[in-house]
């Protein structure tokens, strides 16, 4: 197969203008004829659905939570990029795109990322003009923070709720379309599979969570926004529900997975309890501008936190990095915080935690202003450790948060399915091996509101409307293959728990495909995880059944994807024999434990091609090419 | 509190109910739970253990425990969200309670949200009062430059302060009438404090109070229930100013 991203010729700032040109248009008049599905409703898929109505698209919405507005995209905590200068501290489109780039330690696509700095302009202007308040300066413009990865302010936030705020923006507009009656939403439905006539993605099948009845629903295209995978660890900081079915089975249907194996592990969460944990909480990486991450100098040091006196702290991103500092990007300070508790510096329960100090911030600007600044994740670490961080530093450790690895898409976002679109987590395009901080939303809105419009009516306008309908041989065809799903989940009547096997699959990646990774330790995860997925269709029980309410049905199937899609990412990770951004592979590191790149034999995509059940998925290869940024070293020392 | 190995002994008294049209009741359970776990995370130790006994777990809405997607709703010892102010039941962790204690779970009761099983209600109705109105009619790509419309920080902060509603659904949950003013009102009010949402005030009021009653909710009479167990502390000053801008469109013969 050969994968062609239909990436524009010409200057790279002049690509998507000349695309945009080229695109082939829908005639207003008929728009409404075409029929679009948008699965997931967070800030790509709500996006992209509010937009498609507007243009006068009939667009069926659908999302597993009971209300779109609930989608986790509400979770992202510090704030959104854009390259606005408005602080005239020397940003520009091009710094944007190539902070973006560096950061994804050069394994994202050129192209895509500079369309993505271009149009985050736009998404600023638009969610203001929405009613997103944002943050404010007294003379009412708007303000500005640092995240990791850059030296200059260009994060626009609302207080520690950015995600927030922008997706009540974005459904809110969608609500608009629901009102206008050019979108009908579903909720609490999950996809289930795609159906694909013709070699295009003409609709899908369903499930009714309240009822339990599957739905078969027809479409002119597909859009899949149903975000990342980082549940597959099951401790992450994702929603409970998160879940990578949609994305598995589109997979399974034809379309390839990109870099299964880059995901971002975030350094400043709540350290985990107990076994009984059931999720992680991130503490936004907006606290890393004024908060100081360090671990005592001396192993093994029990002393409490205030009783260590200066010299004997090391503030180790400040140390290792001076010129980022605490502000060095997600993977590095991850690894570094690893890398202290692998020395026996750790501090709290287990050594697995490191101090993040409000101390100084505290003596500088005074507890009001740090009040006003993060308050409210002051208050959620308060809630869930009973410890307050204006007195004592917070303790944090690295967990699993954001997936860079999706399902493969052209320029045009469009998967190896025709008519089959990703938007989001989902894909795979934008941030390479390591997301920036602030940059999941930008990406999100940036597909849904300014991309996806364009490229569909491309499509489309070569689609003839309503082709087929749900009577197709295909429809049947799928929904007896969900059926027969379900009813198997249903009929093992074992002795474990869905949750068990989740967590012993959790904990196998956690350990053997985390934050650092080996060719042996890979291994042990390929040999073990198809064992364990027997044992899960031997021996899991689910109660109740399936014409009904049942969140244990609902966990099951999504456990049962995770069981395959481990497998890939492991396989993924083996084969791509080099470290770059999140991807550790400790065979690859500089004595200073530095990743090290190959750049020789690894400057490409990993495209994932599904070959049956059990069978040894085909890796198809897009070659990256960097004919703006030179590929070098990334150092934030 | 919990004992000296931080382990709790509590009977929990749960409404169990198989769909919207059989009746339910409330069921006795005893769990052994641990001072640092979540609320949401004993109830799945609860769980794990009626699966292993073969019964069917309780049904609850939940997602992001962390107090911010809003799909949580439990009515914990007759208050919604629990005892701690500000805080949504999934935030809410046992250290709270002590060994030997005994806990009331119930669902929202409301006639706008009907019960769909066990504690798992039907929200639609906010997503409903929303489309109504509670959005800027803006589309994609139409919107002027940022900073052009100045926004002091003060009316932002308020604005920001009436938009951190989660749309949980507690407000309604603790008020005698079951009214859902609260909720329509911190939408109005975010919009109404920011330029760009002052265009259509009086469309806005008019027609999401409409479809406030229109739902099944009941009228505001003033006890301000729903702030004291709003999660995001949302203040009743926005149903002041909703209802002073419902009197002055219903003055002005809104077109709806």
């Amino acid at each position: 197969m050969h994968l062609d991203a239909k990436i524009p010729s010409g200057p790279i700032e002049k690509k998507w203008d000349t695309r945009r040109f080229e695109l082939k248009l829908v005639n207003p008049a008929n728009k409404r004829k075409y029929r679009v599905i948008v699965v997931g409703t967070g800030l790509a898929g709500g996006s992209a659905a509010a937009t498609l109505a507007e243009l006068g698209y009939h667009v069926d919405a659908f999302c597993f939570q009971d209300s779109p507005r609930r989608a986790h995209s509400i979770a992202a905590q510090g704030g959104i990029n854009a390259a606005k200068n408005y602080q005239g501290d020397g940003d520009s489109i091009y710094r944007l795109f190539y902070d973006t780039v560096k950061g994804g330690d050069f394994r994202s696509r050129e192209a895509n990322v500079y369309r993505l700095a271009q149009v985050s302009v736009e998404i600023i202007d638009q969610c203001v003009a929405q009613g997103v308040p944002f943050a404010r300066e007294y003379g009412g413009t708007l303000d500005n923070r640092s995240f990791g990865g850059a030296q200059v302010s260009r994060t626009f936030y609302a207080r520690g709720q950015t995600g927030q705020q922008l997706l009540i923006g974005c459904y809110q507009a969608l609500e608009r379309q629901v009102d206008a009656g050019r979108v009908r939403m579903y909720p609490r439905t999950e996809m289930l599979d795609v159906v694909v006539i013709d070699g295009h993605a003409k609709g899908i099948v369903t499930r009714d969570l309240v009822t339990g009845k599957l739905q078969r629903h027809y479409a002119d295209a597909v859009v899949l926004a149903t975000g990342g995978y980082g549940n597959v660890f099951y401790l992450s900081t994702n929603a409970k529900n998160c879940n990578v079915t949609a994305a598995f089975r589109a997979y399974r249907r034809g379309a390839l997975f990109a870099n299964p194996c880059f995901t971002q592990i975030h350094p400043t969460c709540i350290p985990v309890s107990g076994d009984y944990q059931s999720k992680l909480t991130l503490m936004s990486e907006s606290l890393r501008n004024d908060g100081r991450i360090w671990v005592p100098a001396k192993k093994g040091d029990q002393r409490a936190p205030g009783q260590i006196p200066e010299p004997e702290r090391d503030y180790y991103l400040e140390r290792k990095y001076p010129s980022f500092g605490n502000l060095a990007p997600r993977d590095i300070a991850s690894r570094a915080a690893k890398e202290a508790c692998d020395d026996g510096r750790g501090i709290g329960p287990g050594g697995l935690g490191v101090y993040l100090d409000f101390a100084d911030a505290i003596q500088r600007l005074g507890e009001d202003e740090v009040r006003s600044r993060y308050g409210n994740l002051f208050h959620m670490y308060e809630k869930i450790t009973g410890e307050n961080p204006y007195k004592v530093p917070m303790r944090i450790y690295p967990a699993v948060h954001y997936t860079m690895g999706g399902l493969w898409v052209d320029y045009h976002l469009q998967s190896t399915i025709p008519g089959l679109f990703v938007l989001g987590e989902a894909n795979f395009s934008d941030h390479g091996a390591n997301r920036l901080g602030a940059s999941a939303l930008m990406q999100g809105l940036a597909d849904g509101y300014f991309v996806i419009p364009y490229t569909l009516g491309d499509y489309l306008a070569g689609q003839k409307a309503g082709k087929a309908d749900t009577t197709h041989a295909a429809f049947a065809e799928v929904e007896n293959e969900v059926r027969a799903r379900l009813q198997r989940l249903l009929d093992v009547n074992g002795s474990r728990s869905v949750d068990s096997f989740h967590r012993e699959l959790g904990k196998l990646m956690w350990e053997e495909c985390g934050m650092a990774r080996d060719a042996a330790g890979l291994q042990r995860a390929l040999d073990r995880i198809p064992a364990l997925r027997e044992e899960f269709w031997g021996d899991v029980r689910v109660p109740g059944d399936s014409a009904d309410f049942n969140q244990e049905l609902e966990k099951a199937g999504r456990v049962a994807d995770f069981m395959e899609f481990a497998e890939l990412m492991c396989l993924d990770a083996l084969t791509r024999d080099e470290s770059c951004g999140g991807h550790f592979r400790t065979e690859h590191q500089t004595d200073d434990g530095e990743a090290v790149r190959d750049d020789a034999n690894f400057t490409h995509v990993s495209a994932w091609e599904y070959k049956g059940y059990g069978e040894r998925p085909v890796e198809q290869r897009e070659p990256l090419v960097f004919e703006n940024v030179k590929l070098a070293v990334r150092s934030y020392k | 509190m919990a004992n000296a190995t931080g382990t709790m002994r509590l009977k929990l008294h749960i409404w169990r109910q198989k769909g919207p049209n059989q009746s339910g009741a409330i069921k006795t359970y005893d769990v052994t739970a641990n001072e640092h776990m979540s609320f949401l995370e004993m109830l799945d130790v609860l769980n794990q253990e009626l699966i292993g006994k073969g019964e069917e777990p309780v049904a609850f809405d939940h997602d992001c425990r962390e107090g911010i997607c809003g799909s949580c709703n439990l009515v914990i010892n007759g208050v919604p969200h629990g005892p701690q102010r500000g805080t949504t039941a999934c935030q809410l962790h046992m250290r709270t309670f002590k060994d030997g204690d005994e806990i009331w779970i119930e669902p929202w009761r409301a006639k706008a949200f009907p019960v769909i099983k066990d504690l798992v209600v039907d929200r639609g109705a906010f997503d409903r009062i929303i489309a109504a109105g509670g959005y800027v009619s803006v589309n994609t790509g139409s919107a002027p430059d940022a900073n052009e419309i100045l926004i002091g920080k003060a009316d932002a902060e308020e604005a920001f302060g009436y938009a951190a509603c989660i749309g949980c659904g507690a407000c309604v949950a603790a008020c005698k009438n079951a009214s859902a003013m609260l909720f329509t009102a911190a939408k109005f009010a975010h919009l109404q404090k920011l330029p760009q949402g002052r265009v259509e005030a009086d469309r806005r009021a008019v027609r999401m109070v409409q479809q406030h009653d229109a739902e099944g909710f009941g009228s505001c009479t003033n006890q301000y229930e729903c702030e004291a167990v709003c999660p995001k502390e949302i203040s009743v000053t926005s149903i002041a100013r909703l209802n002073a801008a419902y009197r002055r469109a219903s003055l002005r013969s809104v077109e709806v």
